[in-house]
């Protein structure tokens, strides 16, 4: 414990930006998403991979961030929340969640969202079932779930246009 | 337009929906230590020695801390509620000599990184002499072990809460119903974001604290004794809060080491943020309450005359806040129900748990659990249908005047039966029942009717300790435009995700004839606002009134002041102004003129341009501070009656479950939800609050509990084994309100955050109802598969439940 830890050198690129760090090897995703990176949105809630707080997308797929090493992840592309706005404007998930009051205190939105993300890239006209499955690796304890099903319905109807 | 009822944007979501809220993990600075905290292993142990040098001697380790330090730098433990002997209780946040529940912190390391901190805490040798542990309340009445040498008693608190005529009402009984037990399980709404604080204890006195704290100003009043600092030198702020259901209420005390860690290392900041583990281990678990011996006396129609029963508390190791719920479950002493004689022998005591803080339908859901136990079980020994013994008990009149002095302001529990009904779709599941049990299948529909009560009257606090210098209650506003014109308002709250920055908006935009985008509402809580009072905080269902009419009364002082300066500027009479919108903003005009003035210039005039005004307006300063303090009295401590709450919003909730037979699995089939909370402020978030409070109490219901076993191990400690409900087990609600002003709010609101706990009534009556005929009695709240499976298997033996007919 008390030798020097190498540091181990990784290229990551999060939200279009293309990051160079050296960081321990046991430094987890999220800590260095969240610590190294001060992309603080990507949020913790467990120590069990079971809340989905700190789901982010690692190369369009959801992956909880916390169960990921950040060397892990070098080369990879990272979506978080930070990076759904585009341009000044909200992604319609962003704005369905405020329309549909799909979030409360908000600690799980972010992670909700990015799972919501690749629910929408595999299956964009989701069905209850298939949105519940979807999300059902992200735990909220604020609004009951029902209003964010129905946020995700009504971005899924946006986003066909 | 009026904005009350109405569902504007919220102005959270504006920040949170970008990720950019700023919870306290979310603060980083230059220098910025990190606290972990190691814990003890056992329920109940002796410490015999700590040894820190190992964790001492790695690099990047600042300092630690152990309990016997604690002891030596804090002036004294935190302040006890209870009467002797439980306030002889000595409560450190950090184990001083024993540790009394699994997870209790014993000592801690503060390093440069997280990771760093973490290693020295795996660095730190305790050795620890293991004690026979208390895993329940009623074996700690025994008083066998005693967890706490200086109190001398495992008791924290014993009363007779006795009501009307009870011998007389038993006599008189055409029925009497005994149920030798029943028991309410321990379970907590557990926030997604844990506790955590950033300290710093600068060498000059000042404390600061970046908090997550949800009752600020309670911990403020427990924080300064303990730490021998001033209220006044303790700057506490907090901003977004991922939730806290009363649970965060009780983090004072890793506030206080996180404090004391950083006073050692000579002021810099200190960061703590709790693990999930560490979370369900030890910060806080709902209290879990017995009911043993309970008997009720019934007319022949089935009225329910009279209750009395034994109840006991398991408060864990530590009473903390918890000495209150002793009292506060009497707030709702008849639940919806007209029952006039009670005895209720209420007590409590410590055991070798995680200790019990506040939770969602603190103290009130598990009384009001036991009065629709016994509603359902009456009505399931005398062959009532479980609606038609409701409606024959309820109350039907308000104001009504419960017989502990309680006054329920307003209310129609028939209608919301109705109406939950018919959301439902009663007649067609009641026909699907008498079929699916013709084919052997156990479907049930289970009624809930519960309670709400908000805004407190702290004097209640005295029913418990006529020594506690407690009552009434109060919440602050403020106001002002500044120079620019703004209208900026701060609240005393400090909210979790309630919305309160939105419903404050509202009820300003409505007050000036403006819209809430044009209020801005500053996020979370902070001391140097000055906007706080010792009941502030977000707890107890009581914003809509509390907050509310705080942010109301502000608006009308400041209202007087700008038509006193607008009538001056504007040469008019203060009658012939109207409060608006023109085309330079928010404004005031001479009705039926174009003659108006806006905010910018009065803003301006005030604090930039005074000289031209008026000396008698030399008090006007468009900067209120406004104080909304409930008329309540100090409640009869020896009669224990009084008014305890000012509003009581209620809910009726109707569950169609349908258990599997071979595995015991229940299966919500439908769910509906009905609430009257008084006037509605913003439909969407009450539908959002009742809906998070129906998930609670279904996942609580179904799947949640902190199960010990008989070394005082927690088998649940982790989310993988706790299960906290998720979008797979979260039914559908169909949501319906109705609503019935309060008379007491001046916007006829009642708060109704907490939603009384209404599922676990409900599905406890569906599981029930679904096992008739099984020969079982429900008598447990909990329900998974394991326990119904145990329902069914053991059908053979006793119910619990003994009728005596007598006329
Ligand atoms: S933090 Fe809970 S799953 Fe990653
Ligand atoms: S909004 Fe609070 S946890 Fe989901």
């Amino acid at each position: 414990m008390s030798e020097v830890i190498e540091k181990v050198s990784i290229r990551i690129t999060i939200n279009g930006q293309s990051y160079r760090r050296k960081v321990e090897p046991r430094l987890l995703l999220v800590q260095f998403i969240r610590e190294e990176l001060g992309l603080t949105g990507t949020h913790v809630g467990c120590d069990v991979t079971y809340c989905g707080a700190c789901t982010v997308l690692v190369d369009d797929k959801p992956t909880k961030s916390c169960t990921l090493l950040a060397v892990q992840a070098d080369g990879c592309e990272i979506l978080t929340v930070e990076g759904l706005e585009q341009d000044g404007e909200l992604h319609p998930l962003q704005k369905a969640f405020s329309e549909n009051h799909g979030l409360q205190c908000g600690y799980c939105t972010p992670g909700m969202l990015m799972s919501s993300m690749a629910l929408l890239a595999e299956k964009p006209d989701p069905s209850p079932a298939e949105i519940r499955k979807g999300i059902s690796g992200n735990l909220c304890r604020c609004t009951g779930y029902n209003n964010i099903i129905k946020s995700i319905q009504a971005a899924a109807r946006e986003m066909a246009g | 337009m009026s904005w009350i009822g109405k569902s504007p944007e919220r102005k959270e979501d504006q920040r949170l929906i970008r990720g950019r809220g700023l919870f306290v993990d979310d603060k980083q600075s230059y220098g910025l230590l990190h606290l972990h905290l190691v814990r003890s292993p056992y329920a109940h142990a002796q410490i015999l020695s700590i040894d820190v040098a190992a964790a001492e001697a790695l690099p990047g380790v600042i300092c630690t801390l152990t309990g016997a330090e604690v002891k030596d730098l804090m002036p004294e433990s935190f302040m006890e509620l209870g009467p002797e002997p439980a306030a002889s209780i000595r409560d450190y946040p950090l184990a001083v000599g024993k540790a009394i529940f699994q997870g209790e912190p014993v000592a801690a390391v503060v390093a440069e990184t997280p990771a760093l901190a973490a290693d020295g805490g795996a660095l730190i040798e305790v050795d620890y002499d293991m004690l026979d542990a208390v895993v329940t309340a009623e074996q700690a009445l025994e008083d066998k072990d005693i967890l706490h040498e200086s109190a001398g008693t495992n008791q924290t608190w014993q009363g007779v809460y006795e009501y009307g005529e009870v011998d007389k009402a038993f006599a008189e009984a055409a029925t009497v119903v005994a149920i030798d037990r029943l028991h309410f399980h321990r379970f907590a709404s557990t926030p997604v974001e844990n506790n955590a604080v950033v300290a710093e204890w600068l060498p000059h006195g000042d404390l600061n604290f970046f908090c997550n704290n949800s009752f600020v100003g309670f911990a403020q009043q427990l924080l300064a004794p303990a730490l021998g600092i001033s209220v006044d030198q303790m700057h506490i702020k907090t901003h977004d809060i991922g939730g806290s259901f009363g649970n965060k209420i009780s983090n004072y005390t890793q506030m206080a080491i996180a404090a004391l860690a950083s006073r050692k290392t000579g002021g810099r900041s200190v960061k703590w943020v709790e693990t999930r583990t560490e979370h369900l281990l030890s910060s806080g678990h709902g209290n879990e309450r017995t009911f043993l011996d309970t008997e009720v006396a019934l007319d022949k129609n089935g009225v329910i005359t009279a209750v009395r029963s034994r109840h006991i508390d398991d408060c864990g190791a530590y009473p903390r806040y918890e000495p209150l719920g002793c009292v506060i479950w009497s707030q709702v002493l008849p639940a919806t129900y007209g029952v006039r004689n009670f005895r209720i022998d209420f007590s409590q005591a410590v055991t070798n748990k995680c200790p019990a803080v506040p939770n969602r339908g603190y103290s009130r859901m598990q009384h009001l659990w036991f009065m629709e136990r016994i509603i359902d079980i009456c009505a399931h020994e005398l062959d009532i249908p479980a609606d038609e013994m409701r409606l024959k008990n309820y109350i039907t009149e308000f104001p009504y005047t419960t017989p502990n002095g309680c006054v329920y302001d307003s209310g129609n529990y028939p209608a919301m039966l109705e109406k939950a009904k018919e959301l439902i779709g009663w007649d067609d599941w009641k026909k699907k029942q008498a079929d699916a049990r013709g084919e052997g299948r156990l479907l049930g529909i289970g009624i809930g009717t519960t309670l709400d009560s908000g805004t407190n009257n702290f004097g209640q606090a005295r029913i418990m300790n006529p020594h506690l210098p407690f009552s009434g209650n109060s919440e602050v506003a403020t106001i002002r435009i500044d120079l620019q014109g703004s209208v900026i308002v701060t609240l005393g709250s400090g909210p979790s995700g309630q919305s309160h920055e939105t419903t404050a908006s509202q009820v300003v935009a409505e007050e000036l004839g403006i819209s809430p985008d044009l209020v801005r509402v500053r996020s979370g809580f902070d001391t140097g606002w000055n906007t706080f009072v010792g009941h502030s905080g977000s707890y107890a269902s009581q914003f809509a009134v509390t907050g509310l009419s705080a942010v109301h009364g502000a608006c009308e002082k400041l209202k007087a002041e700008m038509r006193r300066l607008a009538a001056f500027i504007l040469e008019a009479s203060e009658e012939d102004l109207e409060f608006g919108i023109g085309d330079e903003g928010p404004q005031l005009s001479v009705k039926g003129t174009d003659q108006a003035v806006n905010y910018w210039y009065m803003g301006n005039l005030v604090n930039n341009d005074n000289a031209v005004l008026a000396g008698e307006l030399g008090d006007v300063t468009l900067n209120i501070r406004h104080v909304y303090r409930p008329p309540f009295t100090v409640p009869d401590t020896e009669r224990k009656y009084g008014n305890l709450t000012l509003t009581y919003a209620a809910q009726l909730h109707i569950a169609v479950i349908e258990i599997d037979r071979a595995f015991g699995h229940p299966k919500i089939l439908a769910y509906a939800a009905v609430d009257d909370c008084g006037t509605v402020i913003n439909p969407k978030i009450v539908g959002g609050q009742v809906h998070g409070a129906t998930a609670h109490g279904i996942g609580a219901a179904i799947m949640e509990i902190f199960q010990y076993d008989e070394t005082g191990n927690l088998l649940t400690s982790s989310f993988s084994d706790y299960c906290p409900i998720t979008s797979m087990n979260m039914p559908d609600v169909q949501y319906g309100s109705i609503q019935t002003p309060s008379p007491f709010s001046y916007n006829g609101a009642k708060g109704m955050g907490e939603g009384g706990g209404a599922p676990l009534h409900t599905v406890s009556a569906a599981i029930q109802d679904a096992l008739y005929g099984e020969g079982v009695i429900v008598r447990e709240s909990h329900h998974s598969a394991n326990s119904v499976f145990a329902l069914l298997r053991d059908s053979d033996e006793s119910t619990g439940v003994q009728v005596e007919t007598r006329q």
